[in-house]
């Protein structure tokens, strides 16, 4: 029961800090769930991150539920879906009781224009975290970056481009006579 | 129909359809708006604006902002886990098949070639926010090269991009919140 609960409020101090989605959430998983409290790896999350591109439902709350049912099976994944939404729940409810033009208020701005900044640093220095175990040898390289430039300049689907990795890996591995 | 149920099986379509993150609600929301009234266009980009400046993901926000307003606190709740129930239902079936068949040399040649698509994804989102951050790409069609970096943005990124490497035990929630106030202080927007 404990660790449940623990699930719970790791979850929900997470989903409290979770400025701009799930891609902002990584430097935040990193730290809490991967250094702290030794969860996942930062390889398990990269795969959560993979699967949770071609599944139904919000990033951040995916990765959320893969962690706690790792942890405590089907009570975890739950208890954790419910931390991690459990913050947005009370703020949202309090701005829209009160606050109607919050997002135009200058002060709002100006802090989430500074949020916004420190965001992409976080998520620069997350990737680089995840590169040890995503790039491994060449083929890994090519293929992060054509997914890179893909997902940069065209329209591609993220899921497409998760399932078409996916198929290249075991194409490779097949070709190289590892199956 | 009963409004909770209603609700929930409103946001637990959305929630079952849209594949990949939050911005993927967007379209379901709007088709949503359209049929049932709920919320008019207006209030979903207001939503938008403020999911930008909230913590939480935006198909989470809008679940808990139409649940309070159709139905107050128990609607926001209703709303929200609507939302969340058919992932939740999927991840824990693919968490189980993982689980059993994660050593399996098929599902580790798969994930070989994940994990790299995967990370290529997390950097084009940093990219891609870094793109609307630290640059104003609408200036360069005005021929406003000075308008085209954002200064003030590209020193704070520089200065933080320094002090996470150096200081690595401290939280990055420690980062965040400094970076809120040094925006609010040199009016960052």
């Amino acid at each position: 029961m404990g660790e449940i609960i623990k699930l719970f409020l790791v979850f929900a101090r997470i989903g409290a800090v979770t400025f701009g989605g799930g891609y902002a959430m990584l430097p935040i998983l990193q730290r809490e769930v991967v250094e702290k409290y030794h969860w996942a790896t930062n390889d398990e999350l990269t795969d959560y991150y993979a699967v949770g591109q071609c599944t139904p439902g919000v990033i951040a709350v995916n990765t959320a539920t893969f962690v706690g049912s790792k942890i405590k099976g089907i009570p975890g994944g739950i208890s954790a879906t419910l931390g991690v939404v459990s913050p947005s729940i009370v703020i949202i409810t309090i701005i829209a009781a009160f606050l109607s033009n919050f997002a135009e208020l200058a002060v709002v701005k100006n802090a989430f224009a500074g949020i916004r900044v420190c965001v992409c640093v976080l998520i620069f220095n997350a990737v680089w975290k995840l590169l040890k175990g995503a790039v491994i040898d060449k083929l890994t390289f090519i293929i992060f970056l054509v997914v890179l430039l893909l997902s940069s300049f065209t329209d591609a689907a993220p899921a497409n481009l998760v399932v078409a990795a996916g198929i290249v890996g075991l194409a490779a591995k097949k070709i190289g006579g590892a199956l | 129909m009963d409004l909770y149920l209603k609700l929930f099986l409103e946001f637990a379509k959305t929630g079952l359809f849209a594949i990949g993150g939050g911005m993927a609600t967007i379209p379901f929301l709007t088709k949503m708006s359209d049929e049932t009234g709920w919320f008019t266009h207006m209030e979903l980009l207001n939503m938008i604006a403020v999911s930008e400046s909230t913590p939480g993901p935006i198909g989470v926000n809008m679940a808990s902002y139409v649940g309070y307003h159709l139905a107050g606190i128990s609607g926001s709740i209703v709303a929200t886990v609507g939302l969340v129930f058919p992932s939740l239902i999927i991840i824990l079936i693919v968490a189980q098949f993982l689980k059993r068949f994660g050593d399996s040399p098929i599902v580790k040649a798969v994930m070989y070639g994940l994990r790299a698509a995967s990370a290529g994804l997390i950097a084009a989102a940093g990219i891609s926010v870094a793109k609307v951050t630290l640059f104003n790409v609408k200036a360069l069609g005005t021929g406003n090269w000075g308008g085209f970096l954002n200064i003030k943005a590209i020193i704070l990124a520089v200065i933080l991009f320094y002090l996470t490497k150096k200081y690595k035990k401290v939280h990055p929630v420690a980062f965040l919140a400094a970076s809120a106030i040094i925006g609010v202080v040199f009016n960052f927007a």
